[in-house]
């Protein structure tokens, strides 16, 4: 049934929003800055998931989120301590309703190990008070069963009913009963109104009416019993079934109101014949009991909801937008390129209105991004669970910090990024902080820190992970990365470039398995993940403080300021954020190293110039750089050098068109864009560009203090 | 006139669900997201009937109905509320804040039905 379907669907997307919020609740409980208010919140969430699961019939889930709310339900009444021991319970208890919820999403019926082992230390935290769980509600009425031996079946039954004042408060009503019997079975109806006194001695609170009702039915007892389920105790009630040659008894003596009341906490004295306890006042809300300690202050707690008006909104949809913007905006260089040619770009109406267009599309453009943006704290926060996993299986103490949740990053990118961050936060635990021994030989706390930060940086978003451990051990990399054959033995390498080695395929090493990151992944993938989002991942480490990872990322995979460059008669585009400057060389600045190689004095800095012509294939020798342009760039890696190019035409946004979904991989081009023209321009990617140029030229690339 | 009932639970999950099983049965439904939010439409869906859950945020179930019985226009009007709970503690204090009755979930569509008809008199 496709429509239920669709509510299971929303129930799972509810379901992640309860989650965040016991997992949110629970580590400021952690904190110890809580109010009861974070317990009840928790209590619901975990409530309403077990609700919603009940509806689905996910009985593994209603079972399981049953007994954690359970156990939090004694928190929020104080007979539960919240210890370390318990507060871990409830960590887990957390992380396992996230597991159970991701294996009812597909239909993963196995069985869950750690759910049963869960569902034991709740229970401990519980004790023996629950499993009440026996629903002791219905208890029949005790009644004259008469000839009990006969079938039930096929009965008359008399009943007597005298409605207490509570029964019209709370909102029955006497007609509905009878109209409910009348489905049963042929009814008679007599009203007695004879305790009807005058009006003035007339009382809301002192029931006067009694009816007495013949039915007439195959129904059963139990059946006949379920019509006043609700009113049981708000009345005078007596059901008798008759035998059919016994004359009409009354009712009255065998008056059934129930002797021991189940519920021995009802106070009201309802059945009391006389004269009530005057309750004159005329509020029914006055007499009705408050319901103890529930009673919050409405809108105290308003300032928990927050009502921003949302919807929920299909990501193809967005998507599409975006297309349809990306081809708005090559459109517009079109329409630029053909009024140039038409000669019209002087007139003062034509650059307007092309101005005013340009600016509409660029904010249109602006807005879809932020459709699309997303918090990384739904990223980050998963992060608290990859963490403390991590601490267990390591034996370490590990706390998380996390530093700017709310920066907001394109939806795609935050799904994309849960692996590779998964995996450098496992790196940090387990190879990055050192165990307790040698932390508190250097003087360390012994619970280690691992920062997960976010931030906007230069119209990119950097995320870095990093922690407080020993650093990197360079001579074990060296070694390890020399014994792999990944380095030739002896090479000169500087201490970053040791560090980079990590990020090497086959680095990862099978004998180093822990039982973490042993997984067969290395950081090489983490690299290739993040690269694949356009994104750049580098590592600094000291030794003793330890080592940060950073991760550099456009704010959309969609489009890209660039800078278009000439190289013989191709047009490509060179990503405006790796630009530093553009310059004309001349003798001053330019110097040849050994035969072919040449270098550009700049910022007191040598740096290599790159003739991207040869680069590309476009001259088989570097051109005369004198003829040329230099554009002097820096990657995230804080590599730089200069690029040789013909010549420089304009910068501006371009469409980002993935070269591997149309075409394939091409080396040193991250993409592929659609000019003003129609034709197709290639995206340089700079990074790649100088990793295998400066490899190509062995290291002739140095760092010389100027002025020496 | 089709009979009006307001539906009132903090889960978007549950509210559909009790929406779509109403509104087969042809009834007219209002939802609202907690018990601020219930109060604060009761003018606006004038119901003849109200299905709150417990558990909310802001205001639960019991505030509401203790809102609701204390209003002039609605004191009587049937309140039926929604819990998971089957124990009988959850019953009596439901009974103590004045719910007309109440609603066991998981329910079906038809148990649902049968249950506001039994209260409504249909």
């Amino acid at each position: 049934m496709s429509d239920m379907d669709e509510y299971l669907e929303m129930f799972f997307v509810e379901c992640d929003e309860l989650l965040e919020a016991v997992a949110t609740g629970l580590r400021q409980m952690d904190e110890g800055t809580y109010e009861m208010e974070t317990v009840h919140a928790v209590f619901r969430a975990v409530h309403s998931i077990k609700g919603g699961a009940a509806a689905f019939g996910l009985t593994d889930l209603v079972s399981f989120a049953h007994k954690f709310e359970t156990a939090l339900d004694l928190l929020r009444s104080s007979a539960l301590d919240l210890s370390p021991q318990a507060m871990a319970v409830f960590h887990r208890s957390s992380d396992c309703l996230a597991d159970l919820v991701a294996a009812a999403r597909i239909s993963d019926t196995r069985e869950n190990a750690l759910r049963e082992e869960l569902l034991i230390e709740l229970e401990a935290l519980i004790g023996e008070e629950d499993e009440t769980e026996a629903d002791v509600d219905f208890v029949p009425l005790s009644l004259d069963l008469g000839d009990f031996g006969g079938s039930p079946v096929g009965d008359r039954y008399v009943i007597s009913l005298m409605a207490e004042a509570d029964l019209y408060r709370s909102g029955n009503d006497p007609a509905a009963l009878i109209r409910a019997l009348e489905k049963l079975g042929e009814v008679r109806v007599t009203l007695d109104a004879g305790n009807v006194p005058v009006l003035s001695e007339w009382s809301a609170d002192t029931p006067t009416l009694r009816w007495q009702i013949e039915l007439e039915t195959e129904a059963l007892l139990s059946e006949v019993e379920a019509v006043f389920e609700f009113v049981e105790d708000r009345c005078r009630l007596s059901i008798a079934t008759i035998d059919q040659t016994t004359e009409d008894p009354d009712p009255d003596l065998r008056d059934s109101q129930d002797p021991e009341p189940q519920d021995s906490d009802m106070a009201e004295p309802a059945i009391t014949e006389g004269t009530p306890p005057a309750q004159t006042s005329p509020a029914p809300s006055a007499a009705a009991p408050r319901p103890e300690g529930r009673a919050e202050a409405p809108g105290a707690k308003a300032a928990e909801a927050t009502t921003t008006a949302t919807i929920r909104v299909n990501l193809d949809r967005v998507d599409k937008l975006m297309n349809m913007i990306g081809e708005l905006v090559i459109k517009e260089a079109m329409l630029t390129q053909v009024i140039q040619t038409a000669g019209l770009s002087e007139e003062p109406e034509v650059v307007g209105a092309l101005e005013g267009l340009r600016q509409l599309a660029g904010d249109i453009q602006e807005s879809v991004m932020a459709i699309r943006a997303q918090p990384l704290k739904q990223v980050f926060q998963r992060m608290h669970r990859i963490v403390r996993e991590a601490a267990d299986a390591t034996g370490k103490q590990v706390r998380l910090v996390t530093v700017g949740e709310q920066t907001e990053v394109d939806k795609t990118m935050i799904e994309r990024l849960i692996d590779p961050l998964t995996h450098m936060i496992r790196n940090s635990v387990d190879h990055g902080l050192e165990d307790s021994v040698r932390r508190h030989r250097s003087g360390k706390p012994q619970e280690g820190a691992i920062t997960l930060s976010a931030a906007h940086k230069s119209g990119r978003v950097q995320i870095e992970v990093s922690d407080d451990g020993g650093g990197i051990d360079r001579a074990r990399v060296r070694s390890i990365a020399e014994d792999k054959g990944l380095v030739v033995p002896g090479a000169s390498l500087t201490p970053g470039e040791i560090d980079s080695l990590l990020f090497l395929p086959g680095f990862s090493s099978k004998d180093e398995v822990s039982a973490l990151s042993g997984r067969g992944v290395g950081l090489d993938v983490v690299r290739r993940e993040i690269t694949a989002l356009g994104g750049r991942v580098t590592i600094a480490s000291t030794e003793g403080k330890g080592t940060t990872f950073t991760i550099s990322l456009p704010l959309t995979l969609a489009v890209l300021e660039g800078m278009l460059i000439q190289l013989d008669d191709q047009t490509l585009v060179l990503p405006i954020t790796a630009v530093q400057e553009t310059l004309r060389p001349d003798h001053a600045t330019l110097h040849h190293i050994g035969a072919t190689g040449r270098a550009l004095l700049n910022r007191g800095e040598l740096i290599p110039i790159i003739d991207l012509g040869c680069t590309f294939g476009l001259r088989p020798a570097p051109g005369d750089a004198h003829n040329g342009v230099l554009i002097v760039v820096e990657t995230d890696n804080h590599k730089r050098a200069a690029f040789q190019v013909d010549a420089i035409h304009d910068q501006r946004q371009v469409v980002i068109k993935s070269l591997e979904e149309n075409y394939g991989r091409v080396s040193g081009v991250s993409a592929a864009t659609i000019l003003g023209d129609g034709k197709i321009a290639l995206i340089i990617d700079p990074e790649e560009i100088i990793t295998s140029s400066t490899s190509d030229h062995g290291r002739d690339r140095m760092a010389i203090a100027a002025n020496g | 006139m089709p009979t009006r009932i307001l539906a009132i639970d903090d889960s978007p999950t549950i509210r559909g669900l009790v929406s779509r099983a109403l509104k087969a049965a042809g009834f007219e439904v209002y939802t609202a997201s907690d018990g601020v939010e219930g109060l604060g439409v009761l003018a606006d869906a004038d119901p003849d009937l109200i299905i709150t859950d417990v558990n909310m945020p802001r205001m639960d179930g019991f505030g509401l109905i203790e809102g609701v019985r204390g209003s002039l226009e609605y004191a009587t009007v049937p309140i039926l509320v929604l819990t998971t709970e089957s124990g009988s503690d959850l019953k009596a204090r439901a009974r103590r804040a004045g719910a007309t009755g109440w609603i066991v979930k998981p329910f079906e569509d038809a148990q649902l039905v049968a249950i506001i008809d039994k209260v409504l008199g249909r």
